[in-house]
Parts: C-alpha cells; structure tokens; sequence
C-alpha cells in the first residue's frame, strides 16, 4: 500500500521535473529570440524574421548551427575542467527551478497534483546556495581556458557575482522578516490573503526598497547590462568564454538566459505574489481553471521581468569597474541595512 | 581670462543634486526614450518581397534592343564605342547576307559586341550617342560573379529576349524605361 502511494508521487514529480525543466530550456531558447527581436525593435530594426513565420524557428537555427560547430579544446587548457565548467553554470541554472511554486494544486484523476516539484521549507535558502554555485562555473571555466581574457572576465564575475550577493541577501532578510518564512510556497500563500483581491498582500507594497536592491542585485547576478563586464565584447573579446566554442559556448549562454527566467520568476514570486492573479481566487471558480490561470499569471509576469531585462540593457552603457564596486559595496549594502533596521524597527513598533 | 571668441559657452560644474545623484530618475527618463521607440516606423524595407522602385532616371545594366519583329537595331556604326568614356565598349561588324533579314534591320550588324562591366561606369553616353536606339540601360544591376573575365558581356547577353517568340520576357526586359523613350 505504502509503495503504490510512493509509485505514484515518484511518477508525478518525474513528469513535473521533465516539464519544468525542459518548460525552462525552451523558455530560455525563445527568450534569446525575444532580446534579439526586442533589440531590434527598440533601435528601430526590424529583428530576425527569416526562419518562419515571423523568425519564430530562429532559435532552433541558432541551436543547429551551435551544435554543427567544430569544438575546440585549446591544447594548453584543463580539459576535465573545460568541460566541467559549461556543464556546471548549465547544471546550477536549472537546479534553481526545484523549489519554485509554479502554480497551485491541480486535481487530477483524483490526485492532488501540487505544481512545485519540493517545497522545502528553506526554499529561499536552496535558491541562494545554488545561485552561488553558478558562479563556479564561470570561474572554472574561464581558469581552466588558461586565457588571459577568459581570467580577467571569470575573476571579474567571481568578484561581482559575490559583492552584490551580499546586498541581495541583506535586502532579502529584510523580506524574510516580514514574512517570517522561508518556503516559497508558504510566501506566495501569505500574499494572496492580501487585500483588494490579493493585490495589496503583494510584498512589494510592504518591501519597495528591498525589491529595488533586489533586482539591481539580479541584474548584477545574471551578468546582464550595465554589469555585464565578465563578457564585456570590447574589453576582453569575449571575457570568460572567448575559448569556448560549439555547444559549450551554447551552454554558457544558455545558462546566463536560463538564469535571467529563473531570477525573473524569483522576483515575481518573492515581491509580485507569485502564481497570485488577484480577484481569481474570490472569483469562485474551480480549482483546476484558477490554479491554471495562477500559471499563466506568473508567467506574464515573468514575462514583463525578461523584458525588463532587455529594456534595460539597450538603455544603460556597461558600468565602469569601480563604480560597479563603489554601487555595491557603498551604496546597496548600506542601503540594504537600512532597510532592514527600518523593517525591523516597524515590526517591532507594531507587535508590541 | 579674456574670451577669445563671442562663441564660448560656459559648462557648469556645480555638485548634482540628491535626485541627480540617485540615478533611478535618469534612467528611468532614459527607459522611457528606449519605449517610445518600439513605436517609431521602422526604416527598413523587407528586401525581397518590396523592392524599392528605381527613379526613372535610373541607369543599370546595358540591353541591346530589337525592333517589333525581332530584328537587331544595332548597325556596328562605333558611335557608342566613341561615346564611351571608359573605353567599355569593342564589336565587330558585318555585313548581312541575303536571307538574314528576319535577324538584322539594316544592312550591316555587330557580329560582335561586348561590354566589359568592370570597366563601365553606367553613364548612359551610349545611349545617348546610338543613332538607331539600339542600346538602352535597363533598371538591373551587372550581377555578381566569382571570375572577371565573366563580366566581359558578350551579344548574347546583352540582347533582349525576342519579342515574337518570348514576348513576355521581351516585355520585362524593356521596363517602363524604353516605352516612355520610344518616342523619339
């Protein structure tokens, strides 16, 4: 009795986990689609619009193409480590998707299907750790490239990726003190009991400084414009990849889109409620429609965040290096402690 | 110090204010520019399905002209091989034989003309200097090639399809151009 009911879950996490991630790869292939075409129209042109039916098939050209490619190992680099490095940024990229509640629970012949593969009760702890681990990735690989561009850009990420994860975790435990739980799940459900149809339970309304530092902060975590100096083109031909070539060199770029939904929809879930739709759950419908519409209502709202990314990338020049220390370690750090002394205070003053 | 000319603008340098200092306001004006762009017209034009029209004074690729029964205009006569300023232009006369007058409209016809595409410069003097309206310039360009001697233009490809046998083609190759020069 008890490994009928074990089968079963085992079952059901297995599709979620292959719907998840492989939801996440193609989430990630359409989104360089998306910043070319975004690129595009934002200067004026007219994006890719060849492949297809508006370009639609351009990602899997560019998938093709990067597969057909001549690999290339450099004779004085590490290649266990070459190899690990693309594998792990890959690797940590789509861990992160674990403990991110897609939705609500749908029944299904019977079944209550949860659409999050583990709530753990640290999610927001787990996130962080596997973040972190990304940056190994860069690191070993732009090392073992034994290229002095490919160091530059991996110490410059390292360094980057660690300062701004500081600020990121001091604005997130003032977060975590209004909320006073670690669970995503558990965080998402909080802000959904919110008033006006769940709307004012949103944790931006009670956190607006720490959302700003957050997403600075992510911008800064996903390489992306104006921190983008680890692959500054300009500076350092192609920074921590530029002895990467073929799928490898795919798969660092691949990542870096994977870590941008992933971020996205961290932002969406810890500041915007999540698979939240306000007015949906006092609307009376049946579960399965409305924890269908929680889905499609964090995925625009991932949406507008991906966006957001590329808006601002083809708005703010890169950064210099130090000003990019002097903001983190100057600016966002004090900022974020402020922050959380005023968030504390408040709780405080209010539970008396 | 004395200005040296009236022109001189003074930069000001006095501290940023708490607001400039922050940066967000900036960037967000800035954002707001990138968003008003999506929708600015798009100045490109989708090459292959709308091809931009040529101004009808347009002077592309040489043709070398036929008459409605499909007789060569042409009469070797060198005016346009005198004309050409880059020398682009050799042929060859010949005299036409009883029997040959389906091919020919006068007695004498280039049996051969080329043009070297690399040396001509597309000025139009020929057409301009051809007595018989025998040689026109189309609205095409000289395409690509991968050898130079394949830009030396023999007759037969510069002659226009013939109007009896390929009259569509005939009529493409002609254009808009010649129907509105055919006056004269």
């Amino acid at each position: 009795m008890m490994l009928a009911i074990d089968l079963a879950m085992v079952i059901e996490k297995l599709v979620l986990i292959v719907v998840v991630v492989s939801a996440s790869l193609v989430i990630a292939m359409y989104t360089t689609f998306a910043e070319r075409k975004v690129a595009a129209i934002l200067q004026d042109r007219r994006g890719p619009n060849r492949a297809g039916p508006f370009g639609l098939l351009q990602p899997l050209a560019d998938g093709l193409k990067l597969f057909f490619k001549e690999e290339i190992i450099p004779n004085f680099s590490s290649k266990f480590l070459f190899i690990l490095g693309p594998a792990l940024a890959m690797l940590t990229a789509v861990m992160t998707s674990a403990v991110i509640p897609w939705g609500d629970k749908i029944s299904f012949f019977g079944r209550d299907v949860s659409l999050q593969i583990a709530d753990i009760n640290i999610g927001v702890l787990y996130v962080f750790g596997v973040v972190s681990l990304g940056v190994y990735g860069i690191m070993i690989g732009s090392w073992a490239s034994n290229n002095k561009f490919s160091l530059m850009g991996g110490l410059r990420a390292a360094s980057q990726i660690i300062s701004y994860e500081l600020a990121m975790g001091i604005s997130l435990i003032a977060l975590l003190m209004v909320t006073g739980t670690l669970s995503l799940k558990e965080m998402v459900v909080q802000q959904q009991q919110g008033g006006w149809g769940g709307f004012l339970g949103w944790n931006i309304l009670k956190q607006p400084l720490g959302f700003l530092i957050f997403l600075i902060c992510a911008f800064a975590e996903c390489n992306r414009t104006p921190f983008d100096l680890p692959e500054a083109e300009n500076e350092l031909i192609g920074g921590y990849h530029t002895e990467y070539s073929s799928m490898k060199l795919g798969f660092y770029l691949f990542a870096e889109y994977i870590n941008m939904f992933i971020s996205s929809v961290i932002m969406a879930t810890l500041f915007f409620g999540g698979y939240d739709m306000p007015f949906v759950d006092e609307a009376g419908l049946s579960p399965n429609i409305a924890a269908l519409i929680g889905v499609a209502a964090l995925m625009g709202k991932v949406i507008f965040f991906i966006f957001l990314f590329m808006w601002v990338r083809w708005t703010i020049p890169r950064f210099r290096y130090d000003q990019l220390m002097h903001l983190g370690w100057r600016i966002l750090i004090p900022l974020a402690l402020f922050n959380m002394l005023v968030t504390g205070a408040v709780i405080l003053y209010f539970n008396k | 110090m004395q200005a040296l000319t009236n022109r001189v603008k003074v930069v000001e340098r006095k501290p940023m204010s708490f607001l400039e200092r922050m940066y967000l306001p900036a960037i967000f004006k800035g954002m707001m520019i990138t968003f008003s762009h999506i929708f600015k017209k798009k100045p490109t034009i989708n090459y292959p399905e709308i091809q931009r029209p040529f101004s009808p004074v347009f002077r592309g690729l040489q043709v070398l002209n036929r008459d409605e029964e499909g007789r060569e205009n042409c009469t070797a006569c060198g005016l346009c091989a005198v004309a050409c300023p880059a020398e682009a232009i050799t042929m060859e006369a010949a005299e036409r034989q009883p029997g040959e007058e389906h091919l020919y409209r006068e007695e004498k016809y280039a049996a051969k003309y080329e043009i070297n595409m690399l040396r001509c410069i597309f000025c139009g003097l020929c057409e301009e200097a051809c007595p018989k309206d025998a040689i026109y310039l189309s609205e095409t360009f000289t395409p690509a090639d991968y050898q130079r001697k394949q830009f030396i233009y023999a007759k037969n490809d510069l002659l226009i399809p013939h109007p009896v046998n390929e009259p569509e083609a005939y009529k493409k190759a002609l254009g808009n151009k010649s129907t509105k020069e055919k006056v004269n």
